[in-house]
């Protein structure tokens, strides 16, 4: 195994460039999973991304929020204005494991675990989040919805490092965050959702439904032009063309399908005047 | 051994040879003989191996040794003993497996009572998995270094921690 210490940005993407297949290492919450007997995993390399500093601090401007490459949840967890206006970050950032993950994972390190059940994700993309790539080749944007290309497969060259995540600031008249598991704390989710309507339109993301996270095409359509629904099998027609579930050791396909049905139904029966 | 890494360990500086794989929590144990940090999951998931870096309570079986160079790290062997009698009056512990783990946590919470205007103990100590005691206990122990009246066993209960 070899490690790479980057102190720098500019150094660690020099060191990524130089080595193909070397795996950045931010939090390392997702990495060190029972690493002692991952002996396959010590053959690697890895660019040690913890001392660069200029990717930790979110920075705002008039039209955006930018979380840095190394923003963690917690530091989104005790940021009051990132909770004022991006209140979604926030709750999801609070299913995260507890303090000791928050503490350390990263929000761009949830990106490209490309987990279909990551908890991070869904708001992100709910939020139209767009992923700043760069390398020594220069700089690359990805809006999040289109990052991935199949189950942990993303638009990131092994040479290009997450180094911001940005955001529009807009008002939002609506936004949830639901995450189902067997478990309040410290569980994987077995449906996750996160919903908003802004002036851009409704967003619809779903996690653990699909072999990546995804946005739900049929059921904004759905919600742009109001339908009277009566109950949440209403539903299923337009879940069933957005999202593939499987059955896997934390649920199974039909109860994940019926879950993302009623929940949804429960939470937008209000604004979409439901009975 | 191929990385020297150094850093400050419960106040004093250290600096240590380490294989590049090893954990933060095997460095503790295995090289510097501070075996307070104990191992139950290995997978970030029970918090018998918390400690503090930089301040803030993490899994050290979830932390490379390289990350921690120049870093702030704080153990169990660093609290003052006297800070347990809530602990042992409150019957927060039992087999001991879970305690140094719940014990920085529950007093990182104590040092830092104004995250409970946002979030409850159990919230805050949801990280930290105990199998004998029922949560109760730890959760009146962590009230009583507050000096508040517990949510957990006495008065009312919540149903459960998770």
């Amino acid at each position: 195994m070899k490690v790479l210490l980057a102190e720098r940005v500019p150094e660690a993407l020099g060191l990524l460039a130089g080595d193909g297949a070397a795996i950045p290492v931010a939090g390392g919450t997702d990495l060190l999973v029972h690493w002692p007997v991952r002996v396959e995993a010590h053959d690697r390399t890895y660019v040690d991304l913890s001392r660069l500093e200029d990717l930790k601090p979110p920075r705002w401007s008039d039209r955006e929020l930018v979380l840095g490459g190394l923003t963690t949840y917690w530091d989104v967890i005790r940021d009051e204005r990132i909770g004022r206006e991006f209140p979604l970050l926030v709750r999801a950032a609070r299913q995260v494991g507890a303090i000791q993950i928050q503490a350390r994972g990263t929000w761009a390190g949830n990106i490209v675990n490309a987990s279909p059940a990551a908890d991070g994700v869904p708001v992100l993309m709910a939020y139209d989040a767009v992923v700043v790539l760069e390398s020594w080749r220069g700089r690359e944007e990805v809006p999040l919805d289109r990052f991935y290309t199949g189950y942990k497969e993303m638009r990131r060259r092994a040479d290009q490092l997450v180094v911001a995540i940005r955001f529009p600031r807009r008002p939002y008249s609506y936004q949830v965050f639901e995450k189902v598991g067997s478990r309040r704390a410290q569980a994987i989710a077995k449906v996750g959702l996160a919903v908003t309507r802004s002036d851009a339109g409704w967003r619809v993301v779903a996690a653990s439904m699909a072999p990546t996270i995804r946005r739900c095409p049929a059921i904004e359509r759905l919600l742009e032009v109001p339908t009277p629904l009566r109950a949440p099998d209403d539903l299923l027609p337009a879940i069933a063309s957005d999202v593939a579930p499987i059955d896997d050791l934390r649920s199974t396909a039909e109860y994940r399908r019926r879950v993302m049905a009623r929940v949804l139904y429960d939470d937008l029966r209000g604004p979409c005047g439901w009975r | 051994m191929s990385l020297t890494v150094a850093f400050t360990l419960n106040g004093g500086p250290v600096s240590v040879a380490v294989e590049e794989p090893e954990r933060l929590l095997d460095t503790l144990r295995y090289r510097l003989g501070l075996t307070g940090t104990k191992e139950g999951c290995g997978e970030g998931e029970c918090g018998a191996c918390t400690v503090y870096l930089d301040g803030l309570p993490v899994n050290s079986c979830l932390v490379p040794t390289y990350q921690v160079r120049g870093a702030r790290v704080e153990t169990i062997e660093a609290l003052d003993p006297d800070q347990l009698g809530p602990f042992l009056e409150q019957g927060a512990t039992q087999c001991g497996a879970c305690t140094p783990g719940v014990v920085m946590t529950a007093l990182w919470i104590s040092a830092h009572s104004e995250l409970l205007e946002t979030h409850t103990v159990r919230e805050l100590m949801a990280g930290n998995l105990c199998r004998c005691t029922g949560y109760d206990g730890i959760v009146d122990a962590v009230a009583t270094t507050i000096g508040e009246v517990g949510e957990g066993g006495t008065g009312k209960r919540e149903s459960t921690a998770g």
